[in-house]
């Protein structure tokens, strides 16, 4: 059955990004998106500050149409579309008088029995992370990420429901299923002043630049939001919120659809990273040296113990301990390519002897795939085998 | 902050109007024990003359004269972080929004930005069933006589693709304004 779709005003506007991510999102995961006939505008906050009655009818006359179309769940991936429709739906199921009340002003059948949903529940609850997992390609390793949740996503609570209202994790698993890491950090769902960016804009520069400095002191190099309004702060207002503090944020703001549908093979262009006000490609770009990086560093602290760890598995675990040490091989291996030195001073601690393997090894393919593989393997035959090349270099220059 | 409030019991006028928004926020004042959680987590009590605690305080008290006055309720941002915290479920934010309906109602705003974004907002809904943002920012712009507002994101904006030539109108627009239309009588009745 297709899932019902609202795209929401945004999506043809500033949030044009959020709106491809998301349909490249459902294509890549083999979802049909729904688009609900002729749908209005949700009167977001202009609404619930002006008239209660009108911010659930704007709401219900989409309700109504999706009951039309015979559709169960719409995904509303704004989050300020999603809190009306879900106020909506929750008032209405609550209050049979005000249900009749909303009927009779949209002049529509209304059952409010439909359930529309955030992107963070459709890819946690609906899909499942293990489906996300197997449809990565392009993992996002290296990248350090600041799950910024915002405020209508988890509150209030008898709308949203689906998540943690101070510590939320969905956005958290979804990322890093895409194999990047999130950090931990205290403005998750901290507010980024919404339209107060526009009606007061110092107090908005203010909250956009306490998220955005909050994320970098807990280690994130991006952020990454699931509503087009933080969109909008987070990054266009980004440079502006810089100046009132005289310093330049420079930090890359993404969809988190934007990242699934990257690490599922689409480019950067399909899903609309050039859009974006605070160029965001340059840090994706860096991201495979940053995870040769780590993969690197991974392999060193787990050589070391080597003897102990091959010890205690099991003869179960062989096969994959084979293939992860096959991939820690191949890490030591670039390595040695790209930075004999360090490599040498891990094997040999005498400063000298470490400096001559290292001339030894540069650029010799086999004594290099020998050690790697020893490092992994046998870290002391490592340290023996490479004592004995740097004699016999020794023995050599001697002559 | 005024050193001397004069207390004396509220009138009929101001009974009814606490009870009223009492009614549209669905949550009772009297459950509050002025903890003061909902300020402390409050992220804009930084710009407000009374945080949500003074205000919940003022309408314990019967002052609705100074929970009108305060730009307080024009500058919650409705992140809901006071609603979600309250250990006593005093549903803060939905105070602030039925308060600021009232304001608006009465004509007391004391931020004619926000009231006149809404209202550019509304009419846009009105008129198209959709959202032209466009739009209601050159109409906000023009309203709130600050033409150069917003200037430096308007060019990179069309740049990048991010601003529809035309505003997208629907079919059922007639629908939509009918549902105006509605409430006003509704609101008259």
């Amino acid at each position: 059955m297709p899932l019902g779709y609202y795209p929401g005003c945004s999506g043809e506007g500033s949030g044009i990004e959020y709106k491809m991510s998301t349909e490249k999102t459902a294509e890549m995961l083999g979802i049909e998106l729904q688009e609900l006939e002729d749908w209005n505008c949700c009167g977001a906050t202009s609404a619930h500050n002006t008239n209660k009655l009108l911010s659930l009818a704007l709401p219900a006359r989409n309700l109504a149409i999706a009951e039309r179309m015979n559709l169960d769940s719409i995904l509303a991936p704004c989050a300020a579309c999603y809190s009306r429709h879900r106020a909506t739906e929750v008032q209405a199921r609550e209050d049979d008088e005000m249900r009749l009340k909303i009927q009779e002003i949209i002049d529509m059948e209304f059952k409010a029995k439909s359930r529309t949903i955030s992107v963070l529940e459709w890819l946690v609850n609906d899909i499942g992370i293990e489906k996300i997992k197997e449809k990565v390609t392009k993992p996002l390793k290296g990248m350090k990420a600041a799950c910024y949740y915002g405020c209508l996503l988890v509150r209030p609570e008898e709308y949203t429901g689906f998540d943690d209202n101070e510590d939320p994790q969905t956005m958290d698993q979804i990322v890093k299923a895409t194999g990047a890491q999130a950090v931990d950090w205290a403005y998750k769902t901290e507010c980024c002043g919404a339209a107060l960016a526009t009606s007061r804009p110092e107090i908005g520069a203010k909250m956009i630049y306490e998220v955005i400095q909050n994320a970098r002191q807990a280690g994130a190099e991006c952020i990454v939001t699931a509503c087009p309004l933080c969109m909008l702060n987070l990054d266009m207002r980004q440079a502006g919120a810089g100046k009132q503090y005289s310093v330049n944020l420079d930090m890359p703001i993404y969809y988190v659809t934007e990242l699934v549908a990257l690490a599922g093979g689409y480019s950067n262009k399909e899903v609309g990273i050039p859009k974006h006000f605070v160029e965001a490609e340059s840090y994706l770009e860096s991201l495979p040296q940053k995870a040769a990086e780590i993969e690197a560093a991974e392999a060193a602290k787990q050589a070391k113990p080597g003897k102990k760890a091959a010890a205690a598995s099991s003869g179960a675990d062989e096969a994959q301990d084979e293939e992860a040490n096959q991939k820690k091989i191949a890490a030591m291996k670039k390595g040695f390519e790209k930075n004999p030195d360090k490599m040498a001073a891990r094997i040999i601690e005498d400063e000298e002897r470490a400096k001559i393997l290292a001339e030894i090894v540069a650029g010799d393919e086999k004594k290099i795939s020998k050690l790697a593989e020893l490092m992994v393997t046998d870290p002391e035959k490592a340290f023996k085998v490479a004592d004995a090349f740097v004699t016999g270099e020794l023995k050599k220059r001697e002559k | 902050m005024k050193q001397n409030i004069t207390l004396a019991p509220p009138s009929a006028e101001d009974k009814e109007f606490i009870s009223r928004i009492e009614r549209e926020a669905d949550t009772s004042i009297r459950l509050c024990y002025q903890c003061g959680k909902c300020t402390a987590g409050c992220p804009v009590a930084f710009a407000m003359d009374s945080p949500p605690r003074q205000i919940i305080r003022y309408l314990q008290l019967g002052l609705v004269e100074e929970v009108m006055a305060a730009d307080s309720i024009w500058i919650c941002a409705t992140c809901e972080t006071c609603s979600a915290r309250c250990p006593r479920g005093v549903d803060i934010a939905s105070l602030m929004d039925a308060c600021r309906r009232e304001a608006l109602a009465a004509g007391r705003i004391t931020d004619k930005k926000v009231a006149v974004f809404n209202e550019a907002f509304l009419s846009g809904v009105k008129n198209f069933g959709r959202t032209y943002e466009a739009g209601l920012l050159l109409q906000h712009n023009l309203k709130t006589m600050q033409l150069l507002k917003d200037a430096e994101l308007g060019l990179p904006m069309i740049k990048r693709g991010k601003v529809s030539i035309l505003p997208e109108t629907i079919k059922g627009r007639d629908q939509v304004k009918k549902i105006f239309q509605r409430i006003e009588t509704m609101g008259r009745e």
